[in-house]
């Protein structure tokens, strides 16, 4: 088991690496240091030396792969790809381009972000359950087929119009809760409630038709049948035995992306004015700032393994069929 | 000397590209796929979401055949508009020229705002001015000209429907649904000799929801090309443009992100996918180490990033695109080919694992003995057997391209900010909904717009998958 586990974590390590190759082909070779340079300092009044001068002060003054300045094993460390790429596998990310530290940033924009996407994730996964449930109780009926179409619609509302409808009519026009912003510690709960709210039922659509199948799925199967010729009543067999072999597709994907719920939300986050870490992505990229989107693509990944990773545990946890090994 | 010039712009020809390439793969594959369409087309929701797909498609062809206008020559030089139009721009002549100054709500006659004016005194009083369109029109006259373009549209509709159906029962006339007995009319030989015709083998059409939702579309057509002649029907946005014609021209936008992303998704996720599963070792480990890397990177990111490396090189290479239409063209390509390729993975993954039990069935193994090359048993045997795979997950991949626009446009990594698309209107309806009093109807446009789009191409997707997924719940 434990090795079994072990190998699964090493198997991440050249995924990772991976990624990293490939974000720092993006930032480095595609579009090189100079290219950068030029989009910070403005297309028209842009000479060498003011190039030069930024990619210094910001580190970038290096080789990309192999330094022929440096002796033997310096010459491969003193490059870019070692400063700005590997060296994120020791969490350092560096500055951003305003000079702030990356690092400390994402460790202080973590908080908000979950205080938001942790809610709105086990409420929705709550929601979503006892709606699909719903559905199936009633299922071959004109209320599911209904419902699934509704299910549809939900879905097909583009999750901007969730947010800013939402923003709008509770915000701006009943101004039960502010429209945005943000305070550290327990008095933040006025500015969380909206954007939780309109998180869970954005994805209502999505989750509870998606439920729905996996519920369905379970009900044709052999127990199902065995259980009902054993004489036990329909609720029964639904909220007892469906329900809990249900659960378990649905709760090793929820531990899929239990990870990246660090990550937040872009949208809600920014147009809710939370300093989060989604928020800090979009900043990031409207202000062209590299460096930190390159962090936030490593970090992403790498929750995004560790969340495969949970996968395998429970799945080995919650189904006693499977075996690791 | 012709008065215009065509213009093939590059979203233009690869979008027909990417068509023809689904077309060729369904007609490749029909004899494995006849159950699924018959099964798909006695679908109600079906048939409804597929006429309202082709209004879309429609709308979204007719804005991409673009030409250059003549102007007066000068030494007797032929010389070209700068300004690409497209054959919807000439259709929608009346939306596009008459600009208002500012705000309109929709259907008004007067402009939303009040401007100074010298009254007859020589004092300065606020006057809502009336407008371009609408000013002249008498106030009654919006029911009656919603009423008459609706009973246009109804005629027209009831023509088109009396024409299709006596089209498909020539057709149906040819074929012999099993338990269905028709008597063959004679072989109409002048018209279509011995060309394979598509037939009609479609036994439970269900003509009834067909001819309702034809009929109810046209005259929601009619009535309101009928209302568009005199009035802004969605109003007007901030610099006075018509936000209908806005909305339609979105249209093309849309399609062209779900259109052109599959064409860049197909061949990397079937190629890779085919390939992976059938040749295994090495292959495999490749293709999986790749698609499960391309997987890690959260997609909005790698999207992102991608963007702004590509804007980069749009701002340094500025003598590379000539005019703004081929630069917006190129950005909207680039955006595409970028989301087909963080795309291309759940695809792959997908006709991996089914190539790998295909590989293993008896009539693969045959034709493996009998010395058949790989490529023919992959494009032959393989591949016809797993478009219903194919077809299932581009219809499904769809709508979320279209979504995606509009969320990447507002974090601003999306199509060219001059463009018509839904997710820049979006955009800017954020400040308006902020204003006082409220300017919601460019939000409403684009709502209605893209919401019909994508909740077509969901219904549809799911019909597709109830016909072609043989697991699918019946």
């Amino acid at each position: 088991m434990i090795r079994y586990l072990l190998r699964r974590l090493l198997y991440a390590i050249p995924i990772l690496l991976g990624v990293n190759l490939l974000t720092f082909c993006l930032f480095f070779m595609v579009n090189t240091p100079d290219d950068i340079a030029r989009m910070h300092l403005g297309i028209k009044h842009v000479n060498h030396a003011a190039i030069l001068n930024w990619e210094h002060s910001h580190g970038y003054d290096l080789p990309l792969f192999y330094n022929r300045h440096e002796t033997h094993w310096q010459a491969l460390t003193d490059t870019l790809f070692v400063h700005k790429s590997l060296s994120m596998f020791t969490l350092h990310f560096g500055l951003s381009d305003d000079g702030r530290d990356i690092a400390r940033e994402i460790r202080q924009r973590a908080g908000p972000s979950l205080s938001i996407a942790l809610p709105a994730f086990i409420i929705g996964l709550g929601t979503n359950i006892s709606l699909a449930l719903m559905l199936v109780w009633m299922r071959a009926s004109l209320a599911d087929r209904v419902g699934v179409i509704i299910a549809v619609a939900l879905m097909s509302v583009s999750g901007l119009f969730y947010i800013i409808g939402g923003q709008f009519v509770i915000a701006h026009l009943w101004r039960w809760v502010p429209i945005s912003g943000f305070v550290p510690g327990v008095d933040s709960w006025r500015f969380v409630l909206l954007p939780i709210a309109i998180s869970v039922v954005a994805g209502i659509g999505n989750g509870m038709r998606w439920y729905r199948s996996i519920f369905l799925e379970e009900i044709g199967k052999d127990y199902v049948r065995t259980a009902r010729a054993k004489g036990l009543d329909e609720s029964r067999i639904l909220f007892r035995h469906v329900l809990k072999n249900g659960m378990i597709p649905i709760l090793t994907g929820a531990v899929t992306v239990l990870p990246l719920l660090f990550m937040g939300s872009l949208l809600t986050e920014s147009f809710f004015g939370i300093p989060g870490l989604g928020s800090y992505v979009v900043d990031a990229i409207q202000s062209q700032d590299f460096a930190v989107v390159r962090a936030m693509v490593f970090i992403g990944s790498a929750l995004y393994l560790i969340g495969l990773w949970l996968t395998d545990i429970a799945y080995g946890w919650v189904d006693p069929r499977v075996r690791l090994s | 000397m012709t008065r215009w010039q065509p213009v093939i712009l590059w979203t233009d020809g690869l979008a027909w590209l990417g068509i023809m390439l689904m077309l060729i793969l369904l007609f490749a594959s029909r004899a494995q796929m006849r159950a699924g369409w018959q099964r798909l087309w006695q679908q109600p929701l079906a048939v409804i979401s597929m006429l309202i797909l082709l209004c879309y498609g429609s709308i979204g062809l007719v804005d991409s055949l673009h030409y250059r206008v003549r102007l007066p020559a000068i030494n007797k030089q032929a010389q070209y508009s700068v300004t690409v139009y497209s054959v919807l721009d000439a259709l929608l002549t009346p939306l596009r020229t008459h600009n208002e100054t500012s705000y309109a709500a929709p259907l008004a006659r007067r402009a939303f705002s009040a401007t100074p004016e010298r009254g007859a005194g020589g004092e300065v009083i606020e006057v809502r001015r009336p407008l371009q369109l609408g000013g002249q029109t008498p106030p009654h006259a919006r029911t009656k000209l919603a009423l008459r373009g609706a009973l246009y549209g109804g005629i027209t509709g009831v023509g088109l429907l009396l024409v299709i159906v006596s089209i498909t029962r020539t057709f149906a006339a040819r074929t012999t649904a099993p338990g269905q007995h028709v008597t063959p009319d004679p072989e109409p030989k002048f018209l279509w000799p011995k060309f394979p015709w598509p037939k009609f083998p479609w036994p439970k059409f269900p003509w009834r929801s067909f001819s309702l939702t034809l009929l109810l579309l046209s005259m929601l057509i009619g009535s309101t090309i009928e209302l568009a002649g005199n009035f802004h029907v969605f109003g007007t946005n901030e610099i006075g443009q018509d936000v209908l014609y806005d909305s339609i021209k979105s249209v093309r936008t849309g399609l062209m992100m779900g259109c052109l992303a599959t064409l860049v998704t197909l061949p990397l996720a079937v190629g890779l996918g085919l390939a992976a599963g059938y040749f295994g070792g090495w292959v495999d480990d490749l293709v999986q180490y790749v698609y499960t890397t391309l997987n890690a990177i959260p997609s909005v990111l790698l999207i992102a990033a991608t963007v702004l490396l590509m804007q980069g090189f749009i701002e340094t290479h500025p003598a590379m695109f000539d005019s703004t239409a081929s630069r917006s063209d190129i950005r909207l390509l680039f955006l595409c080919v970028i989301l087909g390729m963080t795309n291309w993975t759940g695809l792959c993954r997908i006709l991996r694992g089914e190539t790998l039990k295909l590989r293993e069935l008896d009539y693969i193994q045959a034709a493996r003995a009998f010395g058949v090359p790989s490529w023919r048993i992959l494009w032959q045997h393989l591949l016809p057997n797993l478009s219903h795979l194919i077809l299932i997950s581009l219809v499904m991949d769809f709508s979320g391209l279209v979504l995606a626009e509009a969320v990447l446009s507002y974090i601003g990594v999306g199509v060219d900010p001059g463009m018509h698309s839904w997710g820049n209107m979006i955009n800017a309806a954020r400040l308006e909904l902020s204003r006082e009093p409220v300017i919601w109807w460019p939000l409403m446009a684009a709502f209605i717009g893209m919401f019909t789009l994508v909740l077509a191409a969901n219904l549809f997707a799911d019909a597709v998958r109830e016909a072609f997924d043989p697991l699918a719940k019946r």
